[in-house]
């Protein structure tokens, strides 16, 4: 989230920007250059922080597009914020397989650390709290996005450890939480033993 | 040509016919919310589902599917009214049950599918979702809450109208359709109120005025631009409520201009309701008796040759034609029914018509607009050319000025010298032209009302002669006329006869005494002391001038015959009754002629009209065009250099209705009057 600039009233993506939006329009077919919507807004946003109305009218006037249909792609998926977000944007994910290994837990510590209900950004711009649906991520469910990075395997400990770490401005190392490596099971191998043994 | 059977009934469709296309061909019926015709095919209602065999166990959306060989289509089976049910308890969930308090109520198509296909309770126990109402603007209420996200209101402005200013934002329950928060900018924006099958969005100057069962509907014909729109006038005892499109292939399909559809509440305002009489320099009410017996006494005794007649831009043929008759038999040949005097041949008929037709346009495949914006002077027209764009192959170039018009086209140039140049064969365009199988031209009252009017329509003329436009079977030479009466007028001769003066001619002096019907777009300033008698239905710039004012009727309150500018012979009925005193436009001049001792040889409309037949046997026909000769071009003078401008300076307003009308005014200050402000 490096070389924010850029303010609500007006937007200009910054020379590496440009130069960058200008690639990512390249990579498409002569005359479908409108396809790259999704990665300028995303450009865009990691410059000014959110999308704001600014940011989908510049867009839309880069890539020749009616500014209506810019916004339906920018409300459409959650990963573009429409308003003014916090340094750490806390994705927990509710959709069933998190919530069936306790994302409740997760959402109440989140609530509880934060004082912050969904969609909500505190005072001091630390934490942005959004709940969002499948990350497809459920093999370490359940997941909290912060920012881009995955927390995996959370449980309420583990959740407020976490946001005490980035309260104080320390990042955790990202993946699973839990004692195991990547998705593998937790205390070793449970399958093709007998491929161990062969060895 | 696919073949399959719908209901056990053999139907053979063209090839890309869709099964809900197979299905209407078997005369059987489908309900459906998204599907439109004239629109893009969504399939996201899901009303239109049908069970076909052979195919996987569940039933298909019939509006996006294609025809096949040999399926077998079944729209009453167990499977089809089951999904039809399941669709219709899903579109509820959300819909508010305010019928009652609906505008739409009565004319609701999900209040009547729901009649059909839906279930007596819900089982939806959760709470509704409220949706915020968006503005857009000062014709289309919103009640966002109603709406069932079919799409059509986002198809129509990206398609048909050419402005891409409403979407659908957020997803799944959040899914709302919004503008920008402005006004859909569109002179066609009231065809979503049409289009809408539930009752999100309505009419905001009809909002609660009736129920579609009060009104009493009468067949018209649209005057405030020269296409003829088919046009339904639904009125409630003497009042105009609403007027909606009616379908005609050949002319308007099903859309109407904002202008004509809403400007019908200038109909209740500055309204002439009775006679006035100018006596020392104010206008007095006066009996029909007193303001006759003025007349007569200023005609008493006057040279022919000092009287003159000018028709206005709504005139109907019947009134043109007593007019006409009573200026001869007053001995005047000073008479014209083109206020802005643009140039014409008269006899000649392809010298004024729209000589492609209107849906000629969709044949054909190169295009040059001459000095005309036709999005402003008629809207309808211009978005049956973006049709014809949108499909693809048509170039577009334009001589005059660069306007948005919802088509890309090549900017040529601005004015004479750019047409002089195209007339020479000198311009980049020709060769596109030549190229083109059906290449057209459309010339405009920019380019044709100057005064080297005849020069530009000899230049235009002999463009088409030397480019392939007048072939065998297809006349590419088009005008764009701006005026509902035009070509009427133009057909009935009501033009300056064996030395007679034009509009401007007897404005600057030729005449004496001027006979004004319905005529206001006029510079009244040159004619001094003249004594002007205006006939008309409202109180605009024509009758502040008059010396006596006869009342007469506006558009919807008489039978009428107009002759749209392709040449096509429409008639309207009467829908309410004028005002007051006033009466029938050709009754009042019929009476007058009497007083003046030279009656007109008809006592009745039928009779009229036959008379109108004798004149030019065009009269006898009706909704039919009648191909006009190519008559050629006749040489005449040089074009001036000067740009070509638009005659149309606000399209809300350019006649004496929509000039009382508050639904216009307030048009104008949300589209023109805020924007010029804004820069």
């Amino acid at each position: 989230m490096s070389g924010r600039a850029g303010s609500a009233e007006s937007f200009a993506f910054t020379a590496d920007n440009l130069k960058a939006a200008k690639a990512m329009v390249a990579k498409y077919p002569q005359g479908r250059q409108q396809s790259a919507v999704m990665p300028l807004l995303d450009l865009a946003q990691r410059q000014l922080g959110w999308t704001s109305p600014a940011v989908i009218e510049y867009v839309a006037e880069f890539l020749d597009l009616p500014a209506i249909r810019v916004w339906e792609v920018a409300s459409f998926y959650t990963m573009y914020y429409r308003e003014p977000v916090g340094r750490y944007r806390l994705h927990v994910c509710t959709t069933t397989p998190c919530w069936l290994r306790g994302s409740d837990e997760v959402v109440r510590v989140c609530k509880e650390k934060t004082g912050l209900d969904f969609g909500g950004t505190d005072e001091k711009g630390l934490f942005t709290l959004l709940e969002v649906e499948c990350l497809g991520a459920c093999v370490n469910a359940p997941i909290l996005q912060v920012n881009d990075d995955y927390y995996e395997d959370l449980d309420a400990d583990r959740t407020a450890a976490l946001l005490d770490a980035l309260a104080e401005g320390r990042q955790p190392p990202v993946g699973t939480m839990a004692e195991r490596l990547n998705s593998a099971p937790e205390g070793g191998r449970t399958t093709l033993l007998e491929a161990d043994a062969r060895c | 040509m696919p073949k399959l059977t719908v209901d056990g009934i053999e139907v053979e469709v063209p090839p890309g016919s869709t099964v809900l296309q197979a299905i209407e061909a078997a005369g059987r019926e489908v309900p459906r919310f998204c599907y439109h015709e004239r629109l893009s095919i969504a399939g996201n209602c899901r009303m239109c589902l049908v069970e076909i065999r052979p195919g996987p166990p569940k039933p298909a959306a019939s509006c996006a599917m294609p025809a096949g060989d040999n399926m077998e289509v079944l729209t009453s089976s167990p499977m089809t009214q089951k999904a039809r049910k399941g669709v219709m308890e899903f579109l509820l969930i959300n819909h508010p049950l305010d019928c009652p308090i609906c505008d739409q109520g009565g004319e609701c198509d999900l209040q009547d599918q729901a009649l059909f296909y839906g279930a007596d309770t819900s089982r939806f126990e959760e709470n509704k979702r409220a949706v915020p109402d968006k503005d857009m603007g000062p014709l289309i209420k919103t009640t966002m809450t109603r709406c069932i996200h079919c799409t059509r209101c986002i198809r129509f402005a990206e398609e048909v109208a050419g402005v891409p200013s409403i979407g659908a934002v957020g997803r799944s329950e959040h899914m709302e359709i919004t503008t920008l928060e402005r006004a859909v900018e569109s002179e066609l924006s009231g065809n979503v109120i049409d289009l809408c099958p539930v009752g999100a969005l309505t009419s905001k100057p009809y909002a609660f005025n009736a129920r579609p069962w009060e009104l009493r509907k009468t067949e018209g014909i649209d005057v405030f631009d020269a296409l003829g729109a088919n046009i339904r006038i639904d009125s409630r005892g003497s009042e105009v409520l609403r007027i909606l499109p009616r379908l005609n292939e050949e002319v308007n399909e099903e859309w109407l201009g904002d202008k004509s559809r809403f400007a019908h509440d200038g109909l209740r305002r500055q309204r002439l309701d009775r006679p006035y009489v100018r006596r020392n320099g104010r206008l007095h009410p006066a009996s029909w008796g007193e303001a006759f017996e003025a007349i007569r006494k200023r005609m008493e005794g006057r040279a022919g040759t000092d009287i003159g007649a000018i028709a206005g831009d709504q005139a109907d043929a019947e009134s043109m034609q007593a007019l006409k008759d009573l200026m001869r038999a007053l001995g005047s040949p000073h008479l014209d029914c083109r206020q802005d005097g643009a140039a014409a041949i008269p006899g000649q008929r392809s010298s004024y018509l729209f000589n492609s037709t209107v849906q000629g346009i969709e044949e054909a495949d190169a295009l040059l607009l001459i000095g005309c914006n036709p999005r402003w002077e008629s809207p309808v027209l211009n978005s049956r050319i973006r049709k014809r764009w949108l499909a693809g192959g048509l170039q577009v170039g334009v001589i005059g000025e660069a306007h948005e018009l919802g088509y890309r086209y090549d900017h040529l140039g601005t004015g004479g010298q750019t047409l002089r140049g195209a007339a020479a064969g000198r311009n980049r365009f020709c060769a596109v032209l030549k190229d083109a199988s059906r290449p057209m031209l459309i010339v405009g009252a920019g380019a044709l009302a100057r005064p080297d009017g005849a020069a530009v329509l000899a230049a235009t003329q002999r463009m088409a002669e030397l480019n392939g436009l007048i072939s065998g079977d297809w006349n590419g030479f088009n005008v764009l006329n701006r005026a509902a009466s035009r070509v009427g007028g133009l057909d009935l001769g009501f033009m300056p006869g064996e030395g007679g003066a034009n509009t401007g001619g007897m404005l600057s002096g030729a005449v004496d005494t001027l006979f004004l019907l319905g005529a206001d777009e006029i510079d009244l300033d040159g004619l001094g002391d003249a004594f002007v008698i205006y006939q008309g239905h409202h109180g605009d710039a024509g009758a502040a001038r008059a010396d006596v004012i006869l009342p007469g009727a506006a558009y919807t309150e008489k039978p009428g015959t107009w002759v749209n500018l392709e040449g096509r012979v429409q008639r309207s009925e009467r829908a309410t009754f004028p005002p007051g005193e006033a009466r029938e436009d050709w009754a009042v001049l019929r009476a007058l002629s009497d007083v003046l001792g030279r009656p007109l040889p008809y006592d009745s409309l039928p009779a009229l009209r036959a008379r109108m037949g004798r004149a030019n046997p065009v009269f006898d026909t009706q909704d039919e065009i009648v191909a006009a000769a190519w008559g050629g071009a006749v040489p005449a003078g040089r074009i001036d250099d000067a740009p070509f401008a638009s005659p149309v300076a606000n399209y809300y307003m350019t006649d004496p209705i929509s000039r009382a009308s508050e639904t216009m005014a307030v048009c104008t200050e949300t589209f023109l009057a805020a924007e010029a402000r804004n820069g």
